[in-house]
């Protein structure tokens, strides 16, 4: 086998994988290897071909492409070695990193660290059960996109899609810009987990109907698909007998949620959490074994890829700090714990000594729609800190900064964060 | 009498429902539910003069992909954005393409040129 040793490996050239490799390289790092198994770097971010990108990180709005260029040609500069067409086919936790290719046949990588950048991938009509025949013509909205924006082919004239989430409205207003008629977007939930202004934006200026509360109950057709069964739910998801109507259509777009690629993590012995579907990490995004980091997509879903970048230059930062003679810790660790209505926080605990750090970002998600509220961190029963927000979606990731000077002491081992409505 | 008129902002992420007094000459006469400078020169625009930037594709020859990511490099009028389709539909480019390579000039007569978004390598032979 081809053997081969690298300071730093970073599995995944996307968007996390970048900002991460970049970070630690501006940290001192200077042998660095990215693995991405597509042809070329930039990941999701270069189907996604509509603006909206970096209006946080770098202050205007870009599209998918021209974000994920702006770092691609940062790793140029820099000359971090990049191996594209490469699959990582396992991750050990003494950190050998088994990869293959075309060009090296099987590679065995000795890294001093790992950062793990994989992002995630689509659920799919089997993740939810609908019923009915398998014809041509139902994808996931993600696999659509590539199709259109990339490789030319547009799946269908007539589109029915799934999941109000924001790879859903994108795809509403892509193909019905390509031409297609988009009959309907359904939402299983009360409310759309898409961020706002792609409803407007997608939606609201085609006409295009959001019809909340129903799903597809059936698929019909032969070698193509001809229509679906569409009913109303119930608050338990369960679909309301006498509602159902049918649609002809000949293309079912599926925006049902990502989960994040965690095959390498799990088998490297990464341990998981069952919300995130991500690794438990620290604020150093470091995992539960020492020296493999995660970041972006990967570790949990994000809304805005300015987040992802966010995150990423943290993990790239922690892993410098490991490789160039460890990170200190504090003599006790905190958990962080999601209250009422915060589905999770990450980092899951706060375990480093850093003096020089100013802040611990919190990012979280509502588990509810709510407006007017209280976002309230306690540390055990007492209030340290709360902020206001007029409107909390979980949609929309929250960030809530907190003081080192507030979590200093070492009295501190649980943080916990609760939204609750504020009391006029 | 005038008319309430409701916009949701998109200029930032908030997305934060505004309501609109119009008075008998179409002008705006009171505006709630922003909370920022830009959000009041959103709403102001959108009810008067609503634009979308257009991110779509063009065709390419001899490249890694057979097409490149475009853009209206500012944005235009929404009414006319399917006829800015329709346009772009009828281009086809020459790899390599770079990024920022000017794919139609002054579209529709708006001013706006459509611009490319990425870069497209040709086509190993």
């Amino acid at each position: 086998m081809n053997n081969q040793n690298y300071e730093l490996v970073v599995v995944g050239g996307g968007p996390a994988g970048l900002a991460a490799a970049q970070e630690a390289y501006d940290q001192g790092i200077r042998d660095i290897l990215i693995i991405e198994r597509d042809f070329e770097l930039g990941g999701i971010l270069q189907q996604c071909i509509h603006n909206g990108f970096g209006l946080h990180y770098f202050g205007e709005e870009l599209t998918g492409p021209e974000y994920a260029h702006q770092f691609i040609k940062n790793i140029r500069e820099r000359g971090i070695d990049i191996k594209l067409d490469t699959m990582v086919l396992e991750v050990t936790p003494d950190k050998k990193v088994f990869a293959i290719n075309s060009d090296e046949g099987m590679i065995e990588i000795d890294a001093g660290a790992v950062i793990l950048a994989m992002g995630c991938r689509e659920r799919t009509r089997e993740a939810i059960d609908i019923p009915g025949s398998r014809p041509a013509g139902v994808y996931s909205a993600g696999t659509a996109q590539r199709y259109i924006n990339m490789e030319q082919w547009i799946p269908g004239e007539k589109v029915v899609i799934l999941g109000s989430g924001d790879i859903g409205l994108i795809m509403a207003r892509r193909m019905h810009l390509e031409g297609a008629e988009v009959e309907a977007v359904l939402e299983l939930l009360p409310f759309s987990g898409g961020l706002t202004r792609n409803i407007v934006q997608c939606l609201e200026d085609f006409d295009i109907p959001l019809r909340m509360q129903q799903t597809v109950v059936e698929i019909k057709g032969q070698d193509r698909l001809e229509s679906v069964v569409v009913a109303e739910v119930d608050d338990n998801f369960k679909p309301i007998k006498g509602t159902e109507y049918e649609i002809e259509c000949d293309t079912l777009l599926l925006s049902v949620g990502l989960i994040p690629e965690n095959e390498l993590s799990e088998e490297a012995g990464v341990e998981m959490s069952s919300i995130t579907g991500g690794p438990i990490v620290n604020e150093g995004r470091e995992t539960n074994i020492e020296g493999i980091f995660a970041c972006g997509n990967v570790l949990h879903v994000h809304d805005l890829v300015d987040w992802v970048t966010e995150e990423s230059l943290i993990a790239g930062k922690t892993a410098a700090d490991y490789l160039k003679g460890g990170i200190a810790k504090r003599s006790k660790a905190i958990d962080v714990n999601p209250g009422e209505n915060v589905g999770y926080i990450v980092p899951h605990k706060i375990t480093n000594k850093v003096d020089d750090r100013k802040l611990v970002n919190l990012y979280m998600r509502a588990k509810q729609p709510m407006a007017d509220v209280k976002i309230n961190l306690y540390a055990g029963d007492k209030k340290l800190l709360d902020k206001k927000a007029r409107r909390v979606e979980p949609g929309e990731m929250i960030t809530f900064p907190v003081p080192e000077k507030m979590i200093s002491s070492n009295d501190i081992s649980s943080l916990k964060v609760d939204i609750v409505k504020e009391e006029k | 009498m005038g008319k309430k008129v409701e916009i949701t902002c998109i200029s930032c992420p908030m997305g934060c429902d505004v309501e609109l007094e119009i008075d008998d000459n179409n002008q705006i006469e009171c505006m709630e539910g922003n909370n920022c400078k830009a959000g009041e020169k959103y709403v102001r625009n959108e009810y008067y003069n609503p634009t979308r930037i257009l991110p779509t594709t063009a065709r390419v020859k001899n490249g890694v992909l057979p097409l490149v990511p475009v853009k209206s490099k500012d944005p235009l009028p929404k009414e006319i954005l399917e006829e800015a389709m329709t346009e772009i539909a009828k281009v086809e480019l020459e790899a390599p393409i770079k990024l920022g390579d000017i794919v139609i000039e002054n579209i529709l007569d708006t001013g706006v040129n459509i611009v490319t978004t990425r870069e497209i390598l040709k086509k190993k032979q």
